[in-house]
Order: structure tokens, then C-alpha cells, then sequence
């Protein structure tokens, strides 16, 4: 079956990579290219674990062929910080402790990228329907809602946004 | 029997088409080896994984310029809707709130954010599945659907476009271009859904379209997701309405005949909801649909008596 050269640009470096039709985005990042942010937890679409910002949007990695992929820009939360200086988004996480395993809260924090850049003030009924794509198995969510309210004063006190930040076309 | 999910999807060829044109040549061309078309994929490659389909090619029409984005909807222009356009940006579309609410709510009730990034209403319309919401709120909404192929274009409503058994009567060699939506000032509408916990789909949901003019129904319909194979129209709701006055008792007494003419033995039934238990929801969520679409109605300017409101809502 057909193979395909393609050219993704992750985190900000230009890959460039020989990929099958089949071949799912979350295998190509992390398998082919080793970025690990974006994690496999359930592979049927529905975890959210994967979660990566392409072109800009919040998506689910394991449901979109690296092939469709080609020629667009990836963000992965190993890409969200600006060198060792962790994102606002991934101390509030420390900080609230929005996080047990630690196993979803890559996709996590990427979703509550794009979250915030939608609605930077959100009330925790927002955050709760905006993370409806993300399934966390330990927290019981509270923590997880405590860190993105806190990002979002975080980020209006320091006057940053998330779209600055993660870069990508958000039209 | 349920199948055991494979993960990888079996191997397939792809193909990128540039044009429609393009795309139409592609499935004549590769026409000997399941062709499907692909457009956001988030129907299809879910199921390509679970081996509930084995596509021989994959098409990607998704990079296709001008199939994408909502146009019309002022001065009661229809709506053009291209396939491509994902749930999201029918969700954030003010024209659609304003003038086709049903279609912009229902997008809006779509799984979650990254599939509504993802997913198109065209990609969604064909898949037709039983409980996905935009089939029954592009049959509420009265929504015509473009359909072309080598000869050019022919158009279906969504009222026929999705047969009884969950087919739809798109053919092999044909691609869904465009979903365009009738536009009326005094339209107005709603979708009410109870979501079921496991897959996010509708266990119900009910789509309606309402046409209020000084105080009474004009004009109504609705359908409903996740009881049937197909979106059903609540035909006795809609004849109870039309002709009356577009109040909330009205309302109310006419939701109570949806269920009226379905039979629990027909309706679809799995271990979280019986279909006894989903055409019972019916009553419920059509009087919620009703209820928000006659807010919304008040909310444009008439009353139930039809004398100018006071309150104005943004929405």
C-alpha cells in the first residue's frame, strides 16, 4: 500500500517523514518523531489523551491520518512551554495538583489551551463542558478545574495569551 | 456480535483531491476498490479502527476550496452551507443563531471540542447515523442537500436524503457539496438532546424549526434523533401546532402527542436506554425544544399575543 512523504512542523522544528495511509498522527509524533507529549490511551476517540493543537485547533491525534496532516503546524505540550519556563497553563497544574497519574494531563492541558483562548474568563461550568473530550480516571476532575480557573487569572494578570504562546493559525 | 477493536486501521491506499471535479474522477478511477470519501474523519476513522469498515482507498476531499464556511442568511437569503464546514464553526456562527438556531444548537451539542474542530456537517449528513444530531436538525431545519456528480448536480431534501433503515440516497459516484437552508425572519428553533453517557451521541434529541407570525404557529417541524434509524418526524406535534396560538400552554399540550404515533417494539433499544424509555423522553424533550424556541421567538420581538415584546434577548 501507498507510503507518503510528508513535512509537519512540531513544536516549531520542520520533520520531515515517510508515513503509510494508515499511519495515525499520534504514531507519527511519537513513535516516528519522538514527541511524547501527546499520549495513547484509548485510541477509539474518545479519552482525549492524545490531544494536540494542529493549525491551531485542539485535536484529537489518534483520530486524524498523519497523512491529512501534511504540511501542518503541531503543538504538543512538550511545546507549550518557552524553554525550561513552564506555560502558565502547565504550573497552574503543578500548583493545583491537576494531576494524579499525570497520564491525561498532557491532552488536558492542551484542550485547556484552546479553551482559554476561546473564553479566557471561564466559570467552572465552562471548563467542566469544554474538557467533555478529556477523560481523567483519578482526580474526580476538581483539581483539574481548580488548575485551568487559576491559568486563566494567571494568564489575564500577566497579561499573556495562550494563542501567543502555542502560535498556529486560529482561523 | 461485537467486534474486537483493532486499533490500527488494515491498510488502505489515500488520495488527496483538489478539486470536485478531482474527487468525482478519483472514485471513478478507483471505483473496483470501495472508494470512500473522507472529510473530517471522525465518523469514518473510528470505524475503520473498530474493522466496522475496510475501505480499499480513502478520498480526502477536506483541502477542497469553497466547500467550507456559511454564507447567506441576511434579508431572507437562504443559507449555504458547504459540506466541509466543521460543527464548530456552525456553532459560532451568528447568522445561524439568528436565523436557523436549530442547526447552530444542534452543531453545538456534537460530541466535544476536538471532534467539533474536526467533524463536517457533510461528513456527518452521509455517515447518517441513528443518533447523531445534525441529521434531524437538517430535516427540521427543512434543509435541501446538493449532490453532485459527472452530470452535474441534482438536489434531494433532507426529508428523503436519509432512508428508513439508516442509508441515505447518496450514490457511489456521488459527493454532498453543499446543505442549503431556507431563511425567514419569523424562524426560529431549538434542539433539546439527553446525551447518552457512553458515546455522546443523542439517546433523544429533538430538532425544531418554529414559524411565528403576530402571536400564532405559522409553520412547524420536528424531528428527532436516536429513536429510530432515521430521523422521525413528529408529524402529530406539527399538526397540533400549526394554526395555533404560540404559547407556552400551546406548546405544551401539543409536545404531548410526540410520541404519539411510534411504537416502543420499533424504537432503537440498548443496555443504558430501552425504547420504551426513549420514546418516552420524547414528551420532555420536545416540549424543552418547543420551550426555547418560543423564547427565542419572544426574544426577536413578537409576544404570544403577538403584540411587541419588551424584553429583547441577544440570542
Amino acid at each position: 500500500m501507498t507510503d507518503h512523504e510528508i513535512t509537519l512542523t512540531v513544536d516549531g522544528t520542520t520533520e520531515e517523514l515517510t508515513v503509510e495511509s494508515r499511519t495515525l498522527l499520534v504514531h507519527a509524533l511519537r513513535d516516528e518523531l519522538g514527541y511524547t507529549g501527546p499520549n495513547v490511551g484509548c485510541e477509539t476517540s474518545k479519552c482525549g489523551a492524545c490531544t494536540v493543537r494542529l493549525d491551531g485547533d485542539a485535536v484529537k491525534s489518534c483520530t486524524v491520518l498523519a497523512v491529512q496532516a501534511d504540511g501542518s503546524e503541531v503543538t504538543t505540550a512538550g511545546g507549550l512551554a518557552d524553554g525550561t519556563d513552564l506555560h502558565p497553563i502547565q504550573t497552574a497544574f503543578h500548583e493545583e495538583h491537576g494531576l494524579q497519574c499525570g497520564y491525561c494531563t498532557p491532552g488536558m492541558v492542551m484542550t485547556a489551551s484552546e479553551l482559554l483562548e476561546n473564553d479566557p474568563d471561564p466559570d467552572r461550568e465552562a471548563i467542566r463542558t469544554g474538557l467533555k473530550g478529556n477523560v481523567c480516571r483519578c482526580t474526580g476532575y476538581q483539581n483539574i478545574v481548580d488548575a485551568i480557573e487559576t491559568a486563566a487569572d494567571d494568564l489575564a494578570e500577566s497579561g499573556t495569551t495562550t494563542q501567543q504562546t502555542c502560535g498556529g493559525d486560529q482561523s | 456480535m461485537r467486534r474486537r477493536p483493532v486499533v490500527i486501521p488494515p491498510e488502505f491506499d489515500y488520495c488527496r483531491a483538489s478539486s470536485v471535479e478531482d474527487a468525482l474522477e478519483l472514485l471513478e478511477v478507483h471505483a473496483d476498490a470501495d472508494p470512500v470519501v473522507l472529510a473530517g474523519g471522525h465518523g469514518l476513522l473510528p470505524d475503520m479502527k473498530t474493522g466496522e469498515t475496510s475501505p480499499g482507498v480513502l478520498i480526502d476531499v477536506s483541502e477542497i476550496d469553497g466547500l467550507r464556511g456559511v454564507e447567506g442568511g441576511d434579508s431572507n437569503r437562504p443559507f449555504s452551507i458547504g459540506a466541509l464546514t466543521t460543527h464548530a464553526t456552525l456553532a459560532e456562527s451568528d447568522a445561524l443563531w439568528e436565523h436557523a438556531p436549530v442547526l447552530a444548537e444542534a452543531a453545538k451539542n456534537v460530541g466535544d471540542l476536538q471532534v467539533r474542530n474536526r467533524g463536517t456537517i457533510g461528513g456527518n449528513l452521509v455517515e447518517a447515523d441513528p443518533a447523531a444530531d445534525l441529521p434531524a436538525a437538517a430535516v427540521a431545519a427543512d434543509a435541501t442537500l446538493a449532490l453532485r456528480d459527472d452530470d452535474g448536480e441534482r438536489t434531494v431534501s433532507a426529508d428523503e436524503f436519509f432512508g428508513e433503515d439508516g442509508t441515505t440516497s447518496l450514490g457511489n459516484r456521488e459527493l454532498l457539496t453543499e446543505i442549503r437552508i431556507p431563511n425567514s425572519e419569523r424562524t426560529h428553533g431549538a434542539y433539546a438532546k439527553k446525551t447518552h453517557p457512553a458515546t455522546g451521541y443523542a439517546l433523544v434529541g429533538v430538532a425544531v424549526s418554529l414559524t411565528v407570525e403576530d402571536g400564532t404557529v405559522t409553520r412547524a417541524r420536528l424531528a428527532a434523533s436516536g429513536v429510530a434509524e432515521s430521523p422521525v418526524r413528529l408529524t402529530v406535534v406539527e399538526d397540533a401546532l400549526v394554526g395555533s396560538e404560540a404559547t407556552q400552554q400551546g406548546l405544551s399540550a401539543a409536545a404531548e402527542n410526540a410520541s404519539a404515533t411510534l411504537d416502543p417494539s420499533d424504537a432503537r433499544s440498548d443496555p443504558t436506554a430501552s425504547g420504551e424509555f426513549r420514546i418516552h423522553l420524547l414528551e420532555p424533550y420536545a416540549e424543552r425544544a418547543l420551550t426555547t424556541a418560543l423564547d427565542r421567538t419572544i426574544g426577536d420581538g413578537e409576544t404570544a399575543d403577538g403584540t411587541d415584546a419588551e424584553v429583547t434577548t441577544d440570542e
